[in-house]
């Protein structure tokens, strides 16, 4: 939803900006790099934005389908020691994780 | 710093001689669904941590969503008894942050098509009405918790690494927000509170969470903002994070009403920021700095298929609405003849679903009222405890009063038999029974204390029997001093009357 209408150029102030968003650490030459080729997707993308979609709604699923629900009935989780398994560490039965940046 | 924490607050009744405050909430609801809102993991409370998880929950690759029909039917009642428009399409989106509770890379919410629309909800202050419009109810999920370690406990400051739990972790949360409140003046944190009461009351009287805020199935988001008197704008608003008590919510507004008053007073800026509650000082601090809605990049959920509640289902769902807290309210006024006051000091004791309650179990409602409003108030009170906290039930209650009633017990052994069942010694009967406080009958023990008292006091029955009948009340309460109170008074008068007087 943020995403720059194509005819308006991504800086690389709104590069910094995502990559603040999604954690990555990006250095002064990535950001310069990205920007340029960020541009060039949204360009190429932008080409859709010339087909003439006066009259059609927006399509988000390409299956007509509505209201597939599931009745609310408790199924078995998988086992703890299996889910702990696949983290890259464990502690006190939780998944641990680096501290948090940023934060106060 | 100095200028979001100022050192000295403006006092409430001065802040409102220059200021006006609009507050608004967002109170989430964790939904009492069996199991979780895309999976069929169980929801059951303070499980074994990461022991209800899988590969939906955990956001694994592959794994595949699908909605829970009991959550998107609470949340469609909830919204019916906000008075909502119910959506005839809906949808999910993502929205996309990166947090160690939230495994997916994002939370499944609802963006721009909620369930729920346009409501509206009710409350009295101090007799006097304020409508909150209730701008949408939509459905997500609850995302993990994380414990931080190292540090000071619990506080993210200092942490080394934090530990997390995925059991809460796509739990159906229901969020309810209202639109901006205005014109409540002073009585903006009373009115922030009597709509998180009322709100609480209407979705348990849905049976659509156990709403315990102390579990956190209920909490609120408070905002607040202040402009100059008169201005046709309003303020810069703060957003007070996860209040978790209804006097916190009041806390909450009050504090950052004052808080406000002496930033702007100082000619500062109030900043528009997320901040927390702190519960033991009743103050907030700035948090982190908010992300602007479009930083979410919330887009619609491409792994679930649209919602669209069909309207003769929508109209069946309202048709079967339970009796609404207010619409209650008013039934039993009447049907308990109550004057207005009685009924709100009932509901502002939280007294009221349990003289209800009490009332069911075959209670006159006179005398469940005054139980709980009296003594049981006083004894939670002493106790520190909320009144629905005592380890009495209604049922007990009833069964007191029924006692009390039928002349087992009087009201002072009710008193002693009340502490016994605190004692945690059973139910009343079984009290009167183990400690010995059933009223004396006319019986050879009664008796005999009687004509001891008698010949123990010849002096008052001289007066008494000269005509000054009120000297009686010695004898009586001699009587009831060797029976330890357990002598019925009427009793012991009649026949003290009978022995003196009638003699
Ligand atoms: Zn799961």
């Amino acid at each position: 939803m943020s995403t720059p209408s194509a005819n308006e150029a991504l800086g690389r102030d709104e590069i910094a900006h995502l990559a603040r968003l999604s954690r990555l650490a990006l250095t002064e030459e990535e950001l310069d790099r990205f920007a340029g080729q960020l541009g060039a997707v949204l360009d190429a993308v932008a080409q859709v934005g010339k087909a003439d979609v006066g009259d059609v709604a927006p399509t988000t699923h390409a299956v007509p389908l509505t209201n597939v629900l599931r009745a609310d009935v408790a199924t078995p989780s998988l086992p703890r020691d299996v889910v702990l398994a696949a983290a890259p560490a464990a502690e006190d039965d939780r998944f641990r994780v680096p501290r948090i940046l940023g934060e106060e | 710093m100095t200028t979001t924490t100022p050192d000295r607050l403006v006092d409430l009744d001065e802040v409102l001689t220059r200021y006006e405050p609009v507050i608004g909430l967002e109170t989430h609801v964790e939904l009492g669904t069996v199991s979780k809102m895309f999976c069929g993991c169980s929801t059951t409370f303070g499980a074994e941590p990461n022991t209800q998880t899988c590969p939906v929950c955990l956001g694994l690759p592959g794994s595949l969503p699908v909605a829970n029909a009991a959550a998107v039917e609470h949340t469609i009642r909830i919204g019916l008894a906000l008075g909502c428009r119910i959506a005839s399409w809906s949808r999910f989106a993502r929205k996309n942050y990166f947090y160690p509770d939230i495994p997916k890379g994002f939370q499944t919410s609802q963006y721009d098509e909620p369930l729920c629309t346009a409501g509206h909800l009710d409350v009295e202050v101090d007799g006097e009405t304020y409508r909150v419009e209730i701008e949408r109810v939509h459905l997500e999920e609850d995302t993990g918790k994380n414990l931080h370690v190292g540090g000071a406990t619990g506080r993210i400051h200092g942490a080394d690494h934090s530990l997390v739990d995925f059991n809460r972790a796509g739990i159906p949360l229901v969020e309810i927000v209202t639109r901006p409140i205005p014109g409540t003046g002073a009585k903006a944190p009373e009115v922030a509170r009597a709509y998180v009461t009322e709100l609480r009351e209407i979705v348990q009287a849905l049976g659509a969470s156990d709403v315990r805020m102390e579990q956190g199935s209920l909490r609120c988001d408070v905002n607040t903002s202040l402009a100059p008197t008169g201005s046709l704008e309003w303020g810069t608003r703060t957003e007070t994070k996860n209040v978790n008590s209804l006097r916190s919510v009041e806390r909450a507004v009050r504090y950052e009403m004052r808080r406000q008053a002496a930033v702007l007073d100082a000619g500062g800026r109030v900043l528009q920021e997320t901040r927390h509650f702190h519960e033991d000082t009743g103050s907030t601090s700035p948090g982190r700095s908010k992300e602007e809605a479009t930083d979410y990049r919330y887009f619609p959920e491409p792994d679930l298929v649209p919602l669209a509640p069909d309207a003769e289902e929508v109209e069946k769902l309202a048709a079967g609405l339970p009796e609404l807290p207010a619409a209650r309210r008013v039934r039993l006024q009447e049907e308990w003849g109550l004057s207005a006051t009685e009924m709100a000091w009932l509901v502002n004791a939280d007294a009221l679903g349990l003289v209800t309650d009490t009332v069911a179990a075959g209670a006159s409602p006179a005398e469940a009222r005054k139980w709980w409003l009296g003594e049981l108030a006083r004894r939670a009170n002493d106790a520190g405890v909320e009144l629905g906290d005592l380890a009495v039930t209604p049922r007990q209650v009833a069964e007191l009063t029924a006692l009390v009633a039928d002349g087992t017990i009087n009201d002072q052994l009710a008193r002693q038999t009340l502490d016994g069942v605190l004692a945690g010694e059973g139910d009343p009967r079984q009290v009167v029974e183990a400690r010995g406080l059933a009223v004396m009958g006319e019986s050879d023990e009664l008796v005999a204390a009687v004509e001891a008292a008698i010949a123990g006091a010849p002096d008052v029955v001289e007066k008494v029997r000269g005509g000054k009948v009120a000297a009686l009340g010695a004898l009586v309460g001699a009587v009831m001093k060797t029976t330890r109170g357990k002598a019925d008074a009427a009793t012991v008068r009649r026949m003290l009357e009978e022995r003196v007087v009638g003699s």
